[in-house]
């Protein structure tokens, strides 16, 4: 024993409190603190999404309008590629030398050498097919495939809209997607969004510290994808198809609805383009050609253009007065031309013949029943103001100024001017029916879109109801249309009402009618021309409404044909060629003249 | 010398060579995990690290049981013969050793290279026991420290003309080991006072202060115009409050430590600044935490979520930074129990550097969690105490004083390599002792061991 023998105590002390130290330093590292857990799973964890195939949409027939086509990229990891053949590998490729050399020039410089790069973009099937028995031999290409939707039709651009990238916007409001995702951007794509897209999956991998990604063999499940449900669109392609036809060389509209179920058989919007072209590889060039156009072909007039009604909204003007009880059937009015304009030869008609004539006096002195009925005796402008209100709660209720609960994404509401609007306008009690009547003939500030017009057609048609206008009949093969589309719209006009504005309707198809010339043989059409007036000296819009046969309607069309002229000459014969079409799916020499007409029209240049 | 043999077995502390047994197989077991990278070949693949590690445990087995079988007093009688092969061999892998790592540390062997270094801690060791055990020095006069150090600083200059500042780190241990035998514990305390004066002098000295008069200079200067004025003060305190016949010595102690510490705290930092290349530097700010702050963690994380985080990575790569933190984030995401053997994201994709040599703890850390790492430092606790118990036991005064030599070195490649692993240690490349990848430093810790245990049996024979 010496003096120093304590100091093995020493030693051991220090080798133990420098033990406990780090003892303690690891379980805070290990078990207290999870950022590094966290830091561990950013760097090493990859939630690779596994696409589903979106959902497939078919007609009412059960014709394939949308579907998807499986594509390849060529890709190319260039750090892998090392040394190859390059002559044969372009020969295969059908590219250049200078493709490949550019491509690992560019991918040097952004520091990606050893990153996937893409070398030829959306190679069909068949091609891929022929490649793919050389690729092997061609260290570090590779191909990926990924899917496009096709239009085996090419119809019904705007009515089936289009899937593109996802906006910073869209990708802000839905944590679903990811910044490379693709979605519907219009028509069904986007309102059927949800159905169509599925359910994506997860495929976790690792991600090592080079960046290549490895199969994962952790713990956590992958989860497989969910297709999309296929939908049976209410289109009848057909009939889409002979729309766009109809109305080639002109711009304007069709919206053609089945009365008893709300379901649009055909939207046309003119000119129209090919689906097909904004998919894949070129709808980056087409878009911008298209968006450019002059014409608009991406604006669908059928739901976003808002015309003034004209006369068609003599039929709604009509109704709300018979159930307001401003009139009768039998009500006649002097058909006075000093404040307003009229045409034709008449002078006393009752409701029945006013319809047919489009009397302009008359309609102006029913609204002025309507609106100044004496309900508040002290001021006609007090009146007026009580008048108008109750006016608007009808008109409303066709479907005017609102999106007639359709699921067209993007539809406009158009305006009905109420008292907010003119007292605004004109100020509170300083205007009464006298300031505001050119509304009572469809002109003034009243704004309505094509499809509330074919639903006001439909209203008609039913004698009092509508189903909302809607583009999907069956999501699921087999299944229903979305719940808001399977119950009606009840207006509160009584049915009795519209006999004398159907048999008015039917007149204006016969001789002396404004669209009898349209009148198809053996179908009996009720319908309603009209002539919207253009500012700027441009010839006016012509505008047709309709529905057949008279009884049981299974058709409702409204027509719109920008610069046209008069609504019985150039937009009654496309709606009446229309409903031929889907009654009869053929169209009968007795209308080939007209169609001929037609289709030889050119508008597009006014 | 006289009793007759024994058996060259008996009296082996036999728990020891388990826990030796425990520790090699485990980090064997690691090494395979760490190295492995996609399919799962047979541990015994020739080609591949754990298949030369299995045949460096055979070769380190059989280099035990040669020990086992020799006689104690061999080591004693020929520490002098020891010590000086090594450092031979120290002076000849300068000449014609091959550059690894930028150091010139390896001797080619047919297809082996072996690091010389790893075995001179041997012969130190060795050479310790004999020096002390015969002049039976108490190291209260200059000479035998000195000497001492002399026989630690030979071989360590020659480890630093390779360079390889981690081997040349190792040798401190012996210190302990000389503490225990007399050395003033004076020099323990004004050591680590000197550490933690000049990581106070780096981290100063890592700032750059706008000074009025002298414009931008080195923060150091504040530390020391502080240690200036504490020395002021302390001067007044004596002629104040001390009685006049000790005021002379205290006047003198407060002149010279004050004017040591301003001298020391402005040559580590000259050192540092002046002396240490880039990567260096580098390595002691990070490990002191002056960089790679916050916002750098959270610029890697967001790198890596992008698409560019592979390009990121490789940038980084090199970067000590870097390493330190991939080690750190691996150790954590083995939590308490662990991701589970061979399942080690981190390891597993690479990101841990240097994994199944000096960064091993990391890849146990993450694969068997909180429960793994601390076995492993039990274990080394475990075995460190035992020897420094085993060597109390010794009669003989030499067995005693190497069986310290081995225990110090024991804890300070322990100190180092797994402060290193958990950011408690600067980024210095030593191995974990029996776990980490390598020949020479198995054989040489094998060895190292082995023959204290040698000595320990030989304990009741041995008279003095
Ligand atoms: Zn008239």
């Amino acid at each position: 024993m010496n003096q120093y023998d304590g100091r093995k105590i020493t030693i051991i002390l220090i080798v133990c409190v420098i033990a406990i130290i780090y003892v303690v330093r690891l379980f805070f590292l290990q078990v207290v603190n999870s950022t590094w857990k966290e830091q561990a799973t950013a760097l090493t964890e990859e939630e690779i999404p596994l696409y589903p195939p979106r959902g497939i949409i078919y007609d009412r027939t059960g014709k394939m309008l949308v579907t998807n086509q499986t594509v390849y990229n060529l890709m190319v990891v260039p750090k892998k590629a090392g040394e190859f053949d390059t002559t044969s590998l372009c020969k295969l490729l059908r590219i250049k030398k200078e493709d490949i050399d550019n491509l690992f020039a560019r991918a040097r410089a952004r520091g990606e050498f050893h990153r996937p790069q893409l070398l030829v973009e959306q190679i069909t099937p068949s091609d891929y097919a022929a490649m793919s028995e050389q690729l092997y031999k061609y260290k570090g290409f590779f191909a990926e495939s990924r899917t496009l939707r096709v239009y085996p039709q090419s119809v019904g651009a705007l009515f089936l809209g289009d899937v593109g990238k996802i906006s910073p916007e869209e990708y802000k409001k839905n944590p679903y997607y990811t910044k490379q995702e693709y979605l519907g951007k219009s028509g069904i794509e986007k309102a059927y969004e949800q159905e169509l897209r599925g359910v994506k999956g997860i495929n976790y991998a690792f991600r090592d510290n080079v960046g290549n990604i490895k199969e994962h063999a952790g713990d956590k499940e992958d989860m497989p994808a969910t297709p999309g449900t296929d939908l049976i669109c209410t289109m009848d392609a057909d009939l889409q198809v002979y729309g766009e036809k109809l109305m080639q060389n002109k711009r304007g509209c069709i919206v053609a609805i089945e009365p008893s179920t709300g379901e649009i058989l055909a939207m046309v919007s003119a000119p129209t383009y090919d689906p097909n072209l904004l998919v894949g590889r070129v709808r980056g060039h087409n878009f911008n050609v298209l968006n450019t156009d002059p014409q608009k072909p991406l604006f669908n007039r059928a739901t976003q253009a808002q015309y003034r009604p004209g006369s068609i909204f003599k039929l709604a003007q009509s109704l709300t007065a018979l159930q307001t009880g401003a009139i009768t059937p039998q009500t006649r009015i002097h058909c006075n031309r000093g404040v307003i304009g009229c045409h034709g030869g008449h002078s006393n008609d009752d409701l029945e013949m006013a319809i047919v004539h489009s009397c302009n006096p008359y309609f102006r002195e029913v609204m002025h029943r309507v609106v100044e009925a004496d309900r508040d005796g002290s001021s006609r402008f007090k009146d007026a103001r009580l008048g108008l209100e109750i006016w608007q709660g009808y008109i409303m209720q066709f479907g005017f100024g609102t999106d007639v609960h359709c699921d067209i994404p993007g539809v406009k509401t158009g305006s009905v001017p109420g008292v907010k609007f003119y007292d605004k306008w004109y100020g509170k009690e300083q205007w009464a029916f006298s300031t505001i009547y050119s509304l009572s003939i469809g002109e003034g500030e009243m704004l309505v879109t094509p499809l509330q017009m074919c639903n006001m057609a439909c209203v008609i048609a039913n004698k009092g109801w509508y189903v909302p206008p809607h583009t999907v009949k069956q999501i699921g093969l087999g299944g229903m249309p979305r719940e808001e589309y399977m119950k009606r719209y009840q207006l509160g006009i009584d049915s009795s009402h519209f006999t004398t504005v159907i048999n008015a309707m039917e007149k204006v198809l016969q001789p002396g009618g404004t669209a009898w010339r349209a009148a198809p043989k053996d179908i009996v059409v009720c319908g309603k021309t009209g002539t919207v007036q253009n500012a700027g000296g441009k010839e006016d819009h012509a505008v047709f409404i309709c529905f057949a046969p008279k009884e049981n309607p299974k058709i409702a069309v409204a027509v719109y044909t920008e610069n046209a002229g008069f609504g019985g000459t150039w937009s009654a014969p496309v709606a009446t060629l229309m409903i031929e079409q889907y009654l009869n799916d053929s169209i009968a020499e007795s209308s080939k003249a007209r169609e001929k007409t037609i289709l030889d029209a050119n508008f597009l240049d006014r | 010398m006289s009793a007759p043999r024994q058996h060259p077995l008996a009296n082996v502390d036999w728990l020891t060579v388990i826990v030796y047994g425990i520790m090699v197989l485990f980090g064997w077991m690691n090494i395979y995990s760490a190295a492995v990278v996609d399919i799962n070949p047979s541990p015994f693949d020739i080609s591949q690290e754990y298949g030369k590690q299995f045949m460096f445990i055979l070769i380190s087995a059989f280099l035990a049981l040669l020990v086992l079988y020799m006689e104690g007093e061999f080591f004693n009688k020929f520490a002098i013969f020891i010590y000086g092969t090594f450092i031979l061999l120290l002076g000849l892998v300068l000449i014609i050793g091959t550059t690894v790592n930028g150091a010139k540390a390896w001797i080619q062997i047919g297809g082996f290279a072996l690091q010389p270094a790893e075995f001179a801690k041997i012969g130190v060791g060795l050479m310790l026991a004999k020096y002390i055990s015969n002049t039976k020095t108490r190291f209260n006069s200059w000479k035998p420290r000195f000497m001492a150090g002399l026989i630690i600083g030979l071989p360590a200059v020659l480890i630093l003309l390779q360079p390889d500042v981690g081997s040349l780190l190792t040798f401190v241990a012996f210190i302990l080991a000389l503490y225990r035998e007399g050395l003033s514990g004076n020099i323990l305390i004004i050591g680590l006072g000197a550490v933690v004066f000049g990581v106070l002098s780096i981290i100063t000295g890592f700032n750059r202060i706008n000074y009025p008069f002298f414009g931008e200079q080195s923060g150091v200067f504040v530390l020391m115009t502080i240690v200036f004025v504490i020395g002021v003060i302390f001067m007044f305190l004596i002629r104040n409050f001390i009685v006049p016949r000790n005021r002379r010595k205290l006047y003198l102690i407060t002149f010279l430590s004050t004017a040591a510490a301003i001298g020391f705290s402005y040559s580590v930092n000259f050192l540092v600044d002046g002396v240490l290349q880039k990567h260096q530097k580098t390595r002691i700010y990070v490990t002191l935490g002056l960089e790679e702050k916050e916002e750098d963690r959270e610029a890697m994380l967001s790198d890596a979520e992008s698409a560019d985080a592979a390009a990121v990575t490789t940038k980084k790569k090199d970067d000590p930074g870097y390493n330190a933190r991939m080690a750190k984030i691996a150790v954590g995401n083995g939590g308490l129990i662990g991701q589970g053997y061979m399942k080690g994201p981190m390891s597993k994709n690479k990101y841990v550097p240097e994994r199944w040599t000096d960064f091993i703890f990391s890849v146990i850390s993450e694969e068997w969690g909180f429960f793994g790492s601390f076995a492993v430092v039990a274990l080394f606790v475990f075995l460190i105490v035992r020897i420094i118990n085993m060597a109390e036991r010794q009669r003989s005064q030499f067995s005693r004083i190497y069986g310290y030599c081995v225990a110090s070195i024991f804890f300070l490649h322990l100190l180092i390599n797994v402060g290193m692993v958990i950011g408690l240690a600067p980024i210095i490349g030593i191995p974990l002792p029996f776990m980490s990848y390598g020949g020479s430093s198995l054989m040489g810790f094998t060895l190292l061991l082995f023959i204290f245990l040698r000595l320990d049996a030989e304990r009741l024979s041995v008279f003095r």
